[in-house]
C-alpha cells in the first residue's frame, strides 16, 4: 500500500486555538485530557505560526540548547557505543518487563517501600489522593514529573481539596499562568523573562513588588516563595527517571535542588512511574547517567541526582510509596512497530532539533508529550485517531540525536500508513483522482495553444492573494491549501515574458 | 474482578505474545563503551579534569594537603558567615545579588553556624571561629533548625572527573541528605584517591552498597528555565566549595 505523506484534514469539531492570547495568562487552562487537548495540529500550528513572540522565544532557546548539546556530546569518545548499549538495555527491559517489574516490587518492598499498581489515570490518581488524605495533608510539594502530568494528577488532587505545588521553576511558571507545559524538559520555553516577571507579579502573592526581569532575580523570588513550603511539607510527590530492578533503587535527575527538597524533607514520598522506566541492574545506570544529561540540557551532568532504595531509617522520608502506571503503555508494547517509543528516557533532544517543533512550539501538539517523540507516543498511548504523525518533515534529525536510538521517522511513516487506511479514503479513490489529474495535464500539454492558455490560469489567482500569499483555494485546490499557503503566482508567465522579449529585439 | 497488578502483568504478557507467566529471554547488551578511563584514580590528569569541570559549573575548588585543612576551613567558614543572610526567609544574599538592600544590615550578624555530620573528624574544624552543630540519624536537626545554619561541611564517597560529579552516600562522615541540602554553603571534602576519571568507575564503586541513599552533586544548585540562561543557586546550596585533600 502506498503511504500518504501529506497533512490530513483538520479534525471535525476542533476546539479553539491553544495558543497564548496576548498577556501573561495563557487562557489554555487545564484540559480534561492532558494527552489530547486543544485544536487539531494543522489548526493549532497555523495559529502558532502567526505568533511572532512565541517563535522568537523558541528559536532562541532551541538553537542555544542544540549548540550546547553538540559540544558536550562531541567530547565523549564512546558516544555511539553508549547509544548502542542504551538502546539494547531498553529492548531487553521490554522483553523481560513482567519479571523485572516483579523483581523491582520485591526489592522495593524488602527495603520498606509499598508498591501500588495502576491500570489507568483514574486509578493512579485515586491511589495518590487516598495516600495523601491518609496523612491528613491538604498541600503536597511536587517535583516535575511527566507521568503525573500525563494523568492530570494536580487537577484530580484539587478536586479532593488537595493543593499540589509544582516546585520546578519552569513548572511553577506554567502552573501560576494556568498554562500547559510546551516542552518536556523546559516547560516554560515559550515564555521570555518579561512574561515570567509579569506572571510572578500577577499570581505569586509574595513576589517582591520591585521584581525585575533578570533571570537571577526571578529564580531567587521562586526560591523565597517555595522555601517555606519545602520546610513544612508533610507529603511529596515525584516521578522517576530510572528504577533499578535488581536493587529496588529509584533515581531522579534534576538541577535546581527542588527534587532533593521533595525527596528528602517530607515524611512521606509518593513516586508515580510508568512501567517502562525500568533498568535491570544498578550498573546500567552508568549508561543512562552519561546519555541523559548531555542529550537533554547539554550539560556533562545535571547538578543533582538523587537515588534512594525503599526507606533509610533516620534519613529522608520514612514512608515511601511507588505507584506503577500502565495508562496505555501495554497498548504501545503490543505494537511491534512502535514499541521502541517506550525506550524514551524523556531527554527532549528530539524536540530541540525538530524544524516543526521549533516553528510551532509544544502547545500545537495538544499533549504533554510534544515534538517528534510525542507525535508517536501520544496517539499510541491514547489509541485514538490522530494527525500528529504528520507533524514532521521526516528529516531524520530526531533519530540522529536520540540517545537510545528510537527510529522516530520510520515509526511516523508506519503510523501515517495506518491513519490513511483508517481514514476511509481507499487507495482506489486516490488512484482515480491521480489518473484524472494526469489525463487533464496531458490534454493541456499535448498542444502548444492549450498549454499557453492553461499557463495563464494561475494569474487569475492573484485576485485572491493577499500580501503575496494565497491561503485558501476553491475546491479542489482547497485540499492543498488546507495545510499550506501558496505563494502568489508571478504577473507574467515565462511564455509571455519570452514573447515580449523577442518582440522588443 | 482482577486486581490491577494481575491485570497489568497479564496485559504485558499478552502484548509480548508470551501469555504464560515465566521468564522470557534476556536480550544481549553490547558494552563496547569505556568502563574505565585511561588514567588512574587520583592522578594529576584526573584531578585537573575534575577541577576544570567543577569550575565550569561555578564551584570553588581548593587543593590542600591534609595538614592545611583546618586553616582553609576556618577561612572558608569565616568568610561564608560574614557574607550570608542568616536565618532570613529572603534569600538575596550579597554574593548573589550584590546590589540588593539588606546586605549592609546583615553584615554584622556575628559568629556563623555550621552543621557537620557526626562522623566527621572534629579536628578539621578546630581552627574555625563558628558555632558547630552536629547532626546524625539518631539526633537529627529539624529542617527549620538547618535553615538557621549558614554552612555544612561533609566528606564524600567518590567523584567522577569527566562530569565534575561528587557523590555522597550517607555514611557517618557525610551525614543525612538534609544537611547538605538546606544550608546555603556546602564545603565538601574529597580525598584525591577518591577521584575516578569516568562515570562507570564511580557507579561500580557505589554498586557495592547500592541501597545507601545517594546524592550526586555536579556544581551548585542551578536552573536554566528562563530563556536557558544558567542561574547558579535555586533551592539547594548556592555556593559549593570542593576541597581536594591530598
Amino acid at each position: 500500500m502506498s503511504t500518504f505523506l501529506g497533512m490530513p484534514a483538520a479534525r471535525e469539531g476542533a476546539g479553539p486555538s491553544p495558543q497564548a492570547a496576548p498577556g501573561t495568562l495563557s487562557g489554555i487552562g487545564r484540559p480534561e485530557d492532558p494527552l489530547h487537548w486543544g485544536a487539531s495540529f494543522p489548526d493549532a500550528a497555523k495559529a502558532a505560526l502567526e505568533n511572532g513572540q512565541l517563535r522568537r522565544n523558541l528559536g532562541k532557546a532551541t538553537s542555544t540548547i542544540r549548540t550546547k548539546r553538540a559540544r558536550v556530546v562531541g567530547e565523549v569518545p564512546d558516544w555511539e557505543a553508549l547509544r548502542d548499549a542504551g538502546s539494547a538495555v531498553k529492548t531487553d527491559v521490554l522483553a523481560r518487563l513482567p519479571e523485572l517489574l516483579e523483581e523491582l516490587e520485591r526489592n522495593v518492598t524488602a527495603r520498606g517501600g509499598v508498591v501500588h499498581w495502576a491500570r489507568d489515570a483514574v486509578e493512579a490518581n485515586r491511589i495518590v489522593a487516598d495516600l495523601v488524605r491518609a496523612k491528613g495533608a491538604d498541600e503536597v510539594v511536587k517535583v516535575k514529573s511527566m507521568a503525573t502530568q500525563e494523568i492530570g494528577l494536580n487537577e484530580a488532587l484539587a478536586e479532593e481539596g488537595i493543593a499540589a505545588v509544582e516546585t520546578d521553576l519552569a513548572e511553577l511558571i506554567v502552573q501560576l499562568a494556568d498554562d500547559m507545559p510546551s516542552h518536556i524538559l523546559v516547560p516554560a520555553i515559550h515564555r521570555n523573562r518579561t512574561e515570567i516577571r509579569d506572571i510572578f507579579l500577577e499570581r505569586m502573592a509574595d513576589a517582591p513588588p520591585d521584581l525585575t526581569d533578570v533571570p537571577r532575580e526571578l529564580a531567587m523570588a521562586a526560591r523565597s516563595h517555595l522555601r517555606r513550603k519545602f520546610l513544612s511539607a508533610k507529603v511529596a510527590i515525584s516521578g522517576a527517571n530510572f528504577a533499578v530492578a535488581d536493587t529496588g533503587t529509584l533515581a531522579v535527575v534534576e538541577s535546581e535542588g527542588n527534587g532533593r527538597m521533595c525527596l528528602t524533607l517530607p515524611e512521606t514520598l509518593i513516586t508515580v512511574m510508568g512501567i517502562e522506566k525500568l533498568i535491570p541492574t544498578f550498573d546500567d545506570l552508568e549508561v543512562f547517567l552519561q546519555l541523559l544529561p548531555r542529550s537533554s540540557t547539554g550539560e556533562r551532568m545535571n547538578p543533582y541526582t538523587s537515588m534512594w532504595t525503599g526507606v533509610t531509617p533516620g534519613d529522608g522520608p520514612q514512608e515511601f510509596h511507588l505507584v506503577l502506571l500502565d495508562n496505555g503503555r501495554t497498548k504501545v508494547l503490543a505494537d511491534e512497530a512502535g514499541r521502541s517509543a517506550l525506550h524514551c528516557i524523556r531527554c527532549s533532544a528530539c524536540l530541540n532539533v525538530c524544524p516543526v517543533y521549533e516553528r510551532v512550539g509544544g502547545h500545537a501538539y495538544g499533549s504533554v508529550y510534544p515534538g517528534p517523540i510525542g507525535a508517536i507516543l501520544t496517539p499510541q498511548l491514547t489509541g485514538e485517531k490522530s494527525d500528529l504523525p504528520y507533524a514532521s518533515t521526516l528529516c531524520g534529525a530526531c533519530y540522529e540525536v536520540c540517545p537510545v536510538k528510537i527510529d522516530i521517522p520510520s515509526i511516523l511513516v508506519e503510523l501515517r500508513a495506518r491513519e490513511v487506511s483508517l481514514s476511509g479514503a481507499s487507495p482506489e479513490t486516490a488512484d482515480r483522482v491521480w489518473k484524472a489529474a494526469m489525463k487533464a495535464a496531458s490534454f493541456a500539454m499535448a498542444d502548444g495553444g492549450r498549454f499557453r492558455r492553461a499557463a495563464r490560469v494561475p494569474r487569475l489567482l492573484r485576485a485572491i492573494s493577499r500580501n503575496g500569499v494565497i491561503r485558501r483555494l476553491p475546491f479542489p485546490g482547497s485540499l492543498w491549501t488546507r495545510s499550506r499557503d501558496l505563494m502568489e503566482p508571478p504577473q507574467q508567465t515565462f511564455h509571455d515574458w519570452w514573447a515580449e522579449r523577442e518582440e522588443r529585439r | 474482578m482482577t486486581d490491577a497488578r494481575t491485570e497489568i502483568l497479564s496485559r504485558i504478557r499478552t502484548a509480548l505474545g508470551s501469555d504464560a507467566p515465566g521468564p522470557t529471554a534476556a536480550g544481549v547488551v553490547p558494552r563496547e563503551y569505556r568502563s574505565a578511563g585511561e588514567h588512574a584514580p587520583g592522578s594529576d590528569v584526573v584531578l585537573a579534569l575534575l577541577v576544570d569541570r567543577l569550575e565550569d559549573y561555578k564551584a570553588h575548588v581548593h587543593q590542600v594537603p591534609a595538614a592545611d585543612l583546618p586553616g582553609l576551613l576556618a577561612d572558608l567558614l569565616g568568610r561564608s558567615a560574614k557574607s550570608q543572610v542568616i536565618g532570613s526567609s529572603d534569600y538575596r544574599s550579597p554574593d548573589v545579588l550584590p546590589t540588593t538592600r539588606e546586605s549592609a544590615t546583615q553584615e554584622s550578624a556575628g559568629r556563623g553556624a555550621v552543621v557537620v555530620p557526626a562522623g566527621l573528624d572534629p579536628a578539621w574544624l578546630s581552627a574555625a571561629d563558628v558555632d558547630v552543630h552536629t547532626d546524625s540519624r539518631d539526633a537529627p536537626m529539624s529542617a527549620a533548625e538547618l535553615d538557621q545554619v549558614d554552612a555544612v561541611v561533609t566528606a564524600a564517597r567518590v567523584a567522577a572527573a569527566e562530569t565534575g560529579t561528587i557523590v555522597l552516600d550517607g555514611e557517618p562522615d557525610q551525614g543525612r541528605r538534609a544537611i547538605s541540602l538546606v544550608p546555603d554553603v556546602h564545603v565538601c571534602m574529597v580525598r584525591t584517591d577518591q577521584v575516578m576519571q569516568t562515570v562507570p568507575e564511580a557507579v561500580r564503586l557505589l554498586g557495592a552498597e547500592p541501597a545507601r541513599p545517594l546524592t550526586w552533586i555536579s556544581g551548585p544548585s542551578a536552573t536554566s528555565d528562563i530563556e536557558l540562561e544558567r542561574v547558579e543557586g535555586v533551592h539547594g546550596p548556592r555556593t559549593l566549595h570542593v576541597v581536594l585533600v591530598s
